[in-house]
């Protein structure tokens, strides 16, 4: 669960920069704001491994 | 140089003297929320650290960041300096934010120190330093100078998030592999209190800690804000006014929170509080209208507060200085209010952008880092030296030596 965290937040980052680099004009804010929904996702994600007895999860 | 230029390096030399003071404040503060049988250890890592972080900095980290137009006032061409600060022209108003920066790189290497307390060994600190010094904290601040969005730059000129929260997710990563320290859980996961050793070192840290901010917020709104000479006087008051008034009304709010929500003042919340304000206030010091920085003070004021209970009961994460709730969240919230603020989407845009690298890219490459560390430099001290306490397990000699050591009398069995 931690590893698939950590792989969404770094896919999020990866939205945003591919919106910045690829995207222009009022194309870029959505993309920017979709890419940091799944950082969100991946921050819960994260968050929920590493709770006590959840270890093993990793 | 012309005269305002003469003024303008004078003035920003003045504020840059000043910041040691907040990686003072800062360093008082984690000894005061830490145990007495660790207070001269938790004060030797922080000087340690701050020595390892600033010659990393100077001989690689510097270099890794790249000077950026930004950083000069007028902007100069971009000169890229080399290990060790080569092509870095001395005497130039360029060369301050060399200075500045590495003062910042010291700040930062702190923040860790805070959710680590009481249980993380001086080497793996310095080595882990070494690491954050090198590479993600140079790292974030290229990225803040590059990632330009339609209508807007990253605005971070005091660090909200160069700083704060490459700093506070580092704590957060730390204190995970750290794990909490012992008896601060109970079996059915119910938190202990363990509560700070030293009151007064707490409270004075954040006394100098103001000083220290109002230096380094100034001296980032000239040095980063690339501004025209006429307009530095007015903006270094307005930066020193805004981080002033954030900490008061966020200290304020602080104590009012823990009043309704504990029926009384908390002491090291309110100080927490009080930090909460000056790391929010960072990023729009220079831009924000007063009234708004109260805003932003009274909002951080209050969701340091609720972050701290969250953290502790909800997350299991044992920060005992409440780090990631200061520098993480409420950096976080200043770089958002510097957006919300200021009132244009293109910057609001900009501003999400920098929150989207830190959370995305620079939360990772940390963790990661840091776990890669722990596997070959074990980071925390055997169950027998946190018992003992790290000031004799570590240097053999305690920071009061004729106080009498008390028992783990308040910890849950």
């Amino acid at each position: 669960m931690k590893l698939g965290g950590f792989l969404l937040l770094l896919s999020g980052w990866g939205i945003v920069i591919a919106a910045l680099a690829l995207l222009h004009g009022h194309m870029v804010a959505p993309f920017i704001y979709a890419g940091f929904a799944v950082e969100i996702l991946g921050l819960v994600l994260v968050f929920r491994g590493h709770l006590p007895g959840r270890e093993d999860a990793a | 140089m012309n005269l305002d230029g003469q003024v303008s390096f004078a003035l920003a030399l003045m504020f840059i003297l000043l910041v040691p003071f907040a990686i003072a404040g800062l360093a008082l503060i984690n000894t005061g929320l830490g145990r007495s049988r660790s207070a001269a250890h938790a004060m030797t890592t922080a000087l340690c650290v701050v020595a390892v972080a600033i010659l990393v900095y100077f001989i690689c980290g510097f270099a890794m960041q790249g000077s950026g137009n930004a950083q000069t006032f007028p902007p100069e061409p971009k000169t890229e300096p080399q290990l060790f600060l080569h092509g870095i022209r001395w005497g130039s108003l360029s060369s301050m934010s060399v200075l500045l920066w590495i003062e910042a790189a010291g700040l930062a290497s702190l923040i860790p120190l805070g959710a680590a307390s009481d249980r993380w060994r001086l080497g793996p600190a310095c080595a882990s330093t070494a690491l954050f010094s090198a590479c993600t904290f140079p790292v974030f601040a290229r990225l803040s100078q590059g990632l330009w969005v339609a209508g807007g730059q990253i605005h971070d000129p005091g660090g909200s998030g160069i700083i704060n929260v490459s700093g506070g997710l580092t704590a957060l990563a730390v204190a995970w592999l750290l794990g909490p320290r012992s008896g601060k859980y109970s079996a059915n996961g119910m938190p202990a209190a363990i509560p700070a050793h030293n009151g007064v070192f707490v409270l004075f840290g954040c006394l100098l800690a103001w000083v220290g901010w109002i230096g380094l917020n100034a001296a980032g709104a000239i040095v980063n804000s690339a501004l025209p000479s006429s307009e530095i006087s007015a903006r270094s008051v307005l930066a020193i006014l805004n981080t002033t008034v954030a900490a008061a009304a966020a200290a304020l709010t602080a104590a009012i929170t823990t009043r309704i929500r504990f029926r009384r003042p908390d002491a090291s919340l309110i100080a927490n509080g009080w930090m909460a304000g000056l790391v929010a206030s960072s990023a729009g010091c220079a831009t924000l209208k007063p009234a708004t920085a109260i805003l932003t003070g009274i909002i951080a004021g209050v969701l340091v507060v609720i972050s701290v209970e969250w953290f502790e009961l909800h997350l299991k994460v044992d920060d005992p200085c409440g780090s990631v709730s200061v520098h993480a969240v409420c950096g976080l919230w200043g770089l958002l209010a510097a957006g919300i603020f200021v009132g244009s989407a293109g910057q609001f845009t900009a501003q999400m952008v920098g929150i989207a690298t830190l959370l995305g890219l620079i939360f990772p490459l940390t963790y990661g880092l840091n776990w890669l560390l722990n596997r070959f430099i074990w980071y925390r001290v055997s169950p027998d030296g946190e018992r003992q306490g790290l000031d004799l397990h570590e240097l053999g000699a305690d920071a009061y030596p004729e106080f009498v050591v008390h028992s783990d009398e308040f910890l849950q069995r």
